[in-house]
């Protein structure tokens, strides 16, 4: 579904990713882990050209995203992406959240629009707060909305930026479920995230970033009781 | 000694330009807006043409004096052209080029303020450039310099008074008129000035009440 090969990028002189290839399967759900600055979020990124690579190439389904002759648009239409601090639309309602991008990108009838988002709003716990602007919310409410965004234009990946580290803690588990739930409709998901308990349930294989390089790729079982890499081990000690 | 009654009688004929004023200030406020929204667009764009222009005119009209400006417009498209403006659409087109100067500069950082996110997300979303300024960062920036922009509006409501060098008949030149019909310049000009100052107050009243209603999703 997802295929990086030799993936770089860097930033002026700094070279944040260092040559990363990895596959990953539709309805795989991949946790990547590693210590901040190792190029986790710049990787993700890199996925719907948020950033655009340096040299390398990312296949999505049929579509080369790093080719120029790709519409790119047209791409991100099929990536949901979910940020840490939410970035919903502040002057638009929660159902307006929802609706604007299918209608306006899509050209999905406002009718069905609505139907769709009163569907996913149902699902994320959040309908009865369709009127509401999202300064009206709190942080968790306001990431299972960003959520429901990226899902109701259909997306076949779903990219997570540490959807939990913006959250005060009580309001990180009701996120967590949401996509526990959305893993297990068979949602192909890529997950940064520091909730290593999370990883550990969740996740088919955990990636470990570390200095811009792919440190390990092993399933969650070994990495957190034996991992192969010593950066690793060291990683783990300090956050378990 | 001031002698109001002896104005009374050309109050309405003052009262009148308060039209000639709003139409002036309006026509040019709307030109304003749309030429300082498309020169906000091109300072931030990434098209280097665009961007270079937008500041040379910014800079031009922001460097020399509007009544300069009001003149040269009025005197210069007959001159040009050889075709005959009269002074209200010469005052619309000169107020609304300087402000347009002014309002870019409001939007672009009003533009500039709004989160980065809000752009991330909208990309994410694979929304078009154009969609995401209209709909997006725009809605979002103008809610923000509301305060500026009501400010511009109401200084070119004052400003405005200049347009009296090339004749437009409004609050100002009325006054003028009058004061010279009965050589109670004062308290005719007293009357322009108590007009001016009460337009300010309801135009001042009415932009806190649009920015109370802009801004119910905080
Ligand atoms: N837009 C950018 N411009 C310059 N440097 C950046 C930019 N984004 C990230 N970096 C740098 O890239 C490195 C990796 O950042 P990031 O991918 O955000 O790491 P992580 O998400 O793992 O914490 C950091 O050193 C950061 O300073
Ligand atoms: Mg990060």
């Amino acid at each position: 579904m997802i295929k990086v090969e030799n993936l770089h990028k860097s930033f002026g002189k700094n070279e944040v990713l260092k040559g990363i290839s990895t596959e990953i399967k539709e309805k795989e759900v991949i946790a990547i882990i590693g210590p901040s600055g190792s190029g986790k979020s710049t990787f993700l990124r890199c996925i719907n050209l948020l950033e655009e690579p340096t040299s390398g190439i990312i296949t999505i389904g049929k579509d080369v995203v790093t080719d120029k002759r790709t519409n790119i648009m047209k791409v991100r239409e099929n990536v949901g992406m979910v940020f840490q601090h939410f970035y919903l639309f502040p002057h638009k309602t929660v159902l307006e959240n929802l609706t604007y991008a299918p209608m306006n990108v899509q050209g999905v009838s406002k009718k069905q629009a609505i139907e769709i988002a009163d569907e996913l709003l149902h699902k994320v716990g959040l309908y009865e707060k369709r009127g509401e602007y999202p300064n009206r919310l709190s942080g968790g409410q306001k990431q299972r909305v960003a959520i429901a965004r990226a899902l109701a234009m259909n997306p076949s990946v779903m990219l997570f930026d540490e959807p939990t580290s913006a959250l005060d803690p009580e309001m990180v588990k009701e996120v967590l479920e949401v996509m526990k739930t959305l893993a297990h409709s068979g949602m192909t998901m890529v997950i940064v995230t520091h909730e290593m308990n999370f990883a550990r349930e969740v996740a088919d294989r955990i990636l470990f970033l570390d200095g811009g390089q792919l440190v390990e790729d092993t399933p969650p079982a070994q990495f957190f009781t034996e991992p192969k890499s010593a950066r690793a081990k060291e990683f783990l000690e300090k956050v378990l | 000694m001031l002698d109001f009654q002896a104005v009374v009688p050309s109050i309405p004929y003052i009262l009148k330009g308060i039209g000639v004023t709003l139409q002036i200030v309006i026509g040019a406020t709307i030109l304003g807006m749309v030429l300082g929204i498309l020169l906000a667009l091109c300072k931030i764009g990434k098209i280097k043409v665009l961007r270079l222009i937008a500041d040379f005119y910014t800079s031009i009209f922001r460097g020399t004096p509007l009544v300069l400006q009001l003149m040269i417009i009025y005197y210069a498209i007959p001159q040009l052209f050889d075709i005959n403006i009269d002074p209200m659409p010469a005052a619309i087109l000169a107020f609304g080029l300087n402000s347009g100067a002014y309002i870019s500069e409001i939007i672009r950082g009003g533009i500039n303020a709004v989160d980065k996110g809000q752009q991330e997300a909208s990309l994410a979303l694979g929304i078009p450039y154009a969609k995401m300024m209209k709909d997006i960062i725009l809605p979002q920036a103008m809610k923000n310099i509301m305060p500026s922009l009501m400010n511009e509006f109401i200084t070119l409501n004052k400003e405005s008074a200049i347009v009296t060098v090339i004749g437009a008949l409004d609050i100002m030149r009325r006054a003028y008129v009058v004061g010279g019909s009965n050589y109670h310049y004062l308290e005719a000009l007293m009357v322009a000035g108590v007009i001016y100052y009460i337009m300010t107050l309801i135009l001042t009243f009415l932009g806190k009440k649009l920015e109370k209603r802009m801004s119910r999703s905080d």
